[in-house]
């Protein structure tokens, strides 16, 4: 195949692009996948902004990452935020909690530290009250990973 | 474990209806169940699994909790407080047991 200047110029610029756009929307571990699915019975799940996680960027020490949700949601009595799944794919199990908030929580914030066996995505999945699941990812660069053995 | 020591931090008082936040802290190895022993055996799980915090003795926040979950788990949560009342705050054992603490909260 002969290129002209034009059509070179084209595929160059088309394949800066494609490097450069941010890994978003990727296939996740095997694991998480299935306790995506098994939270939420196979619903659509939306990944977009309404949910935040804060997750360092590197972690030194797998054995105690501090990581936190955080949900934009009024809490009120009829639009609030019902549960969130905490789930890391590079674990030997994805699980690592499921928060359950209600209105008189005040806010679908929540802090806690986990265990990061390597390097890996961290998500969280939340249900609201209206029965949409949304979707975030973090990963988390761990140097050491934090499940003995 | 005999020795998990529960420990939170609640506000005194607060106004009516404010968001306040909470942390809770309890003393637990966390034991995953797939860690090995020096014998070459897996140590049995020993975790904390289920945390709850109660209003009134109205839910709040509850959190079922994985292996993954560091040792010594600590938790932080915002709670609506509407009126006085006292928070109680339940975490239970893979063992049975289960370990308790209660706080109260002036409001006005």
């Amino acid at each position: 195949m002969k290129l002209n200047r034009r059509e070179a110029l084209a595929l160059g610029a088309g394949a800066l692009f494609i490097t450069l756009t941010p890994f978003k929307g990727g296939a996740l571990a095997k694991n998480a996948e299935e306790e995506i699915q098994a939270f939420t019975s196979g619903a659509k799940v939306m990944e977009d902004d309404m949910v935040t996680l804060t997750a360092p960027e590197i972690a030194e020490n797998g054995n105690t990452v501090p990581i936190g949700i955080s949900v934009n949601s009024p809490m009120t009595a009829d639009n609030y935020v019902k549960h969130v799944r905490i789930l890391a794919d590079g674990n030997p199990r994805a699980a690592v909690a499921t928060m359950h908030f209600s209105p008189m929580s005040g806010s679908a914030e929540a802090n806690t530290r986990m265990r990061l066996a390597k390097t890996q995505n961290v998500i969280a999945v939340a249900e609201l009250s209206d029965g949409t699941f949304h979707m975030t990812r973090a990963e988390v660069k761990v140097t050491i990973g934090g499940c003995g053995g | 474990m005999a020795d998990a020591k529960p420990r939170v931090k609640v506000p005194k008082s607060a106004d009516a209806g404010e968001v306040i936040t909470i942390k809770t802290l309890i003393s637990h190895k966390m034991e995953s169940g797939l860690r090995k022993g020096k014998d070459g055996n897996l140590i049995p799980r020993q975790i904390i699994n289920k945390f709850t915090a109660e209003f009134n003795g109205q839910m709040v926040f509850g959190v079922d909790i994985d292996p993954a979950i560091s040792a010594n788990p600590f938790l932080e949560f915002t709670a609506k407080v509407p009126e006085s009342g006292e928070f109680t705050f339940t975490w239970m054992d893979d063992d049975g047991s289960t370990y308790t603490k209660k706080s109260k909260i002036k409001v006005g």
